[in-house]
């Protein structure tokens, strides 16, 4: 298959120019004529973005969400690559639940999917998973996401296990006891009469986190930092030379947890939507690289989860379809960052961190490639998504940054006008 | 003048003007209950349903005697023998009442939201009835009419609520109603049990009782919800007590005649000793019977609105 984009704004900027695709690499030129000429009409040609943190339910919850689904949704979003965590049904916490997963994914999926395997075995905090053996199936980090890794003793194991098959451990940072919530805790909480978590039982965590992998001298990643003084401790750590990584989501530079107000189950989610100061605390971090990447933690529920009492209902957001918009417009249009810095965090970074050989457009690699209409805006509508998950707080939004064309390995995963 | 809403869900979704309206029918309300023929035809051919989610005496026999001395055909559900025990979802149960041609559905709920959720899938009117640790609207309203009856008006009032602020929906009903009213609000208790930033709701936070008590006009207690506490926020019953209760010290603190009130049911001995509950000051017994003119009020201030549609 020789695909050529004519027309294309390489990294949204320079003069009009050709890229061509031939047997999924990108190439200097094409060894015969094109199957497809595809005119992008000066959209921005950009790396497949690569999500490093994201749910694709299945196995186990394929009500939610499956992995054909799930990809369609993650291609629509401009990814070519998606990491799903680990708490499925079975835990993905042995090499025959990330064997199904990947091969699910090679014959039906619409996106390179790289699972992440669990710290603990049925992610309960007490013995560790079989990292070598999943690594060989593919995994390529390890998470108890959805809860943190229970114990310091067990962090520590983990760390020094995965180091051994040169795995990164990505924790969920907060510390339960403090946990006991449906938002963030502060003056909202209070009004609305909702049990709060509060910023340090995030903050907690990441601290303890940052003491172990220095006092180790090995790798830790943060998950979604939401917190002011999350960012903080882990630009200090940085500074010190401590092997942090960190990521954040949309939600977090966009939405405060005002989006709460009226009981609204689509705002909630955990870490909780914060406050103002923490969303600008986030926009520094991406700004100044403390914060590396950006995720979406794609995260379906059923309606009927949702569409519920507000504490009962289950937390998280559909994000695949509204993360690269939601980043152009709230952190580029804004000059917050540069769109090369924005390409970085949702391609480059995470690909470097989970080393997928991903996040670039030289030739020579994987022809994974996403193209974006950056002068358009364009009304959101959560009916158009194709994720079965509708928990989005972003309906109705006017964004930037449509996603025009997906290739994922030199074949078309979505295409806006077909 | 009528509601601006289909619902009655909290005291943040009331004007100034609304709770007056509402306060000034519950003393025409009050003088119907004080006749030899408490019956009147407001809500006649209406019917009001009461779902209950959580125990309640006095909230549910008042809305229910509410209903009957205007005329509306009522009838309730509770948790206990109905299919809620079958495990079916308060939206089915909501739309359920909703389709047998109900008025008006009085909701409580141990979710703090659950009215809201409910309200704009029904064509009922939903009246909260206390919802988790939001709210309960007719409760601060039944306040504000005892201690209007008593002085006149709540403009600059001294009000000191004192205890488990941190659970009540008493308490945040009042103190964003008061506010709104022009009364000051000062709240007390256990620091474990003060919620953070309460003070941008309008009331001053105390550091302990004595302070919230002094000068007040209103001193009123706060049941220590012992079903709700799901962390060991307090050592014992006795200390809390000893610290936190209204002792008749702690009442002399208070201006001369000032008016105690609890929303019941009280804790004898803990929130304060029997010997205030059955004060002169105390407001106690009047709160209940004004409990029943206010949600006649609100009744049928709620019905007009929905003749008017």
């Amino acid at each position: 298959m020789r695909i050529r984009l004519i027309n294309c704004k390489i990294m949204g900027e320079g003069d009009l120019c050709e890229l061509n695709l031939e047997d999924g690499y990108i190439v200097d030129s094409l060894t015969n004529t094109p199957d497809r000429m595809i005119d992008v009409n000066g959209a921005a040609v950009l790396p497949g973005l690569v999500d490093a943190h994201c749910h694709l339910r299945e196995p186990g919850f394929e009500y939610r969400e499956d992995i054909v689904s799930g990809t369609m949704s993650a291609a629509k979003g401009g990814f070519t690559s998606v990491c799903p965590m680990p708490n499925t049904k079975p835990v993905c916490d042995n090499p025959s639940v990330v064997r199904s997963i990947v091969a699910k994914a090679k014959s039906e999926g619409y996106a390179n999917v790289f699972p992440i395997g669990a710290v603990s075995k049925g992610l309960e905090g007490k013995e560790l998973a079989e990292y070598g053996l999943m690594k060989e199936e593919g995994i390529v980090a390890i998470s108890d996401d959805g809860r943190p890794v229970a114990t310091a003793d067990l962090l520590r194991k983990a760390i020094l296990y995965a180091s051994d098959f040169d795995l990164v451990v990505m924790n969920h940072c907060e510390e339960l006891s403090l946990a006991d919530g449906v938002m963030n805790e502060g003056y909202l909480s209070t009004q609305l009469g909702l049990r709060g978590i509060p910023t340090a039982a995030e903050d907690i965590m990441i601290a303890r986190d940052i003491v172990l992998a220095e006092y180790l001298g090995l790798a830790i990643h943060i998950c979604h930092v939401s917190t002011k003084g999350g960012v903080r401790m882990i630009r200090e750590a940085k500074a010190r030379g401590v092997r942090v990584t960190a990521e954040t989501c949309p939600h977090y530079f966009t939405l405060t947890e005002d989006a709460c107000l009226g009981f609204d189950t689509n705002a909630k989610i955990n870490p909780p939507l914060r406050t103002k100061e923490d969303t600008i605390a986030i926009m520094e971090g991406l700004k100044d690289h403390t914060l590396d990447m950006i995720v979406t933690d794609h995260a379906p529920h059923h309606t009927d989860e949702k569409n519920i009492e507000f504490s009962l209902a289950n937390n998280g957001i559909v994000g695949f379809e509204t993360a690269f918009a939601l980043g152009y417009t709230y952190l580029v249009r804004t000059g917050c960052l540069s769109l090369m810095e924005l390409v970085a965090c949702m391609s480059a970074n995470p690909s470097n961190l989970l080393k997928l050989n991903r996040g670039t457009l030289d030739a020579g690699s994987p022809a994974d490639v996403a193209v974006f209409d950056l002068s358009e805006p364009f009304v959101f509508d959560k009916d158009k998504m194709l994720t079965k998950g509708r928990n989005t707080p972003y309906h109705g939004y006017t964004l930037y940054g449509e996603t025009q064309l997906t290739i994922c390995g030199g074949e078309i995963t979505y295409e806006k006008f077909c | 003048m009528t509601l601006r809403n289909k619902d009655l869900l909290g005291m943040k979704e009331l004007s100034a003007e609304e709770i007056s309206e509402i306060l000034k029918t519950a003393q025409v309300m009050k003088m119907v209950m004080k006749s030899g023929n408490k019956k009147t035809s407001h809500l006649q051919g209406k019917s009001v349903v009461t779902l209950f989610y959580e125990n309640s005496t006095r909230t549910r026999l008042s809305f229910e005697m509410a209903s009957k001395f205007m005329g509306a055909a009522s009838a309730n559900v509770s948790t206990s023998g109905s299919s809620v025990n079958k495990g079916e979802s308060l939206l089915d149960t909501a739309r359920t009442i909703d389709m047998m041609a109900t008025d008006i559905i009085i909701m409580r709920h141990n979710q703090s939201g659950a009215p809201h959720f409910i309200a704009p899938h029904v064509d009922a009117s939903i009246v909260n009835a206390g919802d988790g640790m939001n709210e309960h609207p007719t409760q601060a309203l039944l306040d504000m009419y005892t201690m209007q009856d008593k002085f006149g008006s709540l403009d600059g009032l001294e009000v000191a609520i004192c205890g488990d602020i941190f659970h009540s929906r008493v308490a945040r009903s009042n103190a964003i109603g008061l506010t709104k009213m022009g009364a000051k609000v000062r709240v007390s208790g256990p620091a474990t049990m003060m919620p953070i930033g309460f003070e941008k709701m309008g009331a001053k936070v105390c550091r302990n009782i004595s302070e919230a008590v002094y000068g007040a006009d209103i001193v009123m207690g706060l049941r220590l919800q012992l079903e709700r506490q799901t962390k060991s926020l307090f050592p014992s019953v006795a200390e809390y007590a000893k610290f936190y209760s209204i002792s008749e010290q702690v009442l002399s603190l208070a201006k001369p005649g000032a008016l105690v009130l609890h929303p019941g049911p009280c804790n004898h001995g803990v929130e304060m000793p029997s010997s205030v509950y059955d004060s002169s000051q105390s407001a106690i017994n009047e709160q209940v019977a004004n409990g029943v003119a206010v949600r006649m009020a609100v009744l049928y201030l709620l019905n007009v609105r929905r003749n008017q549609e």
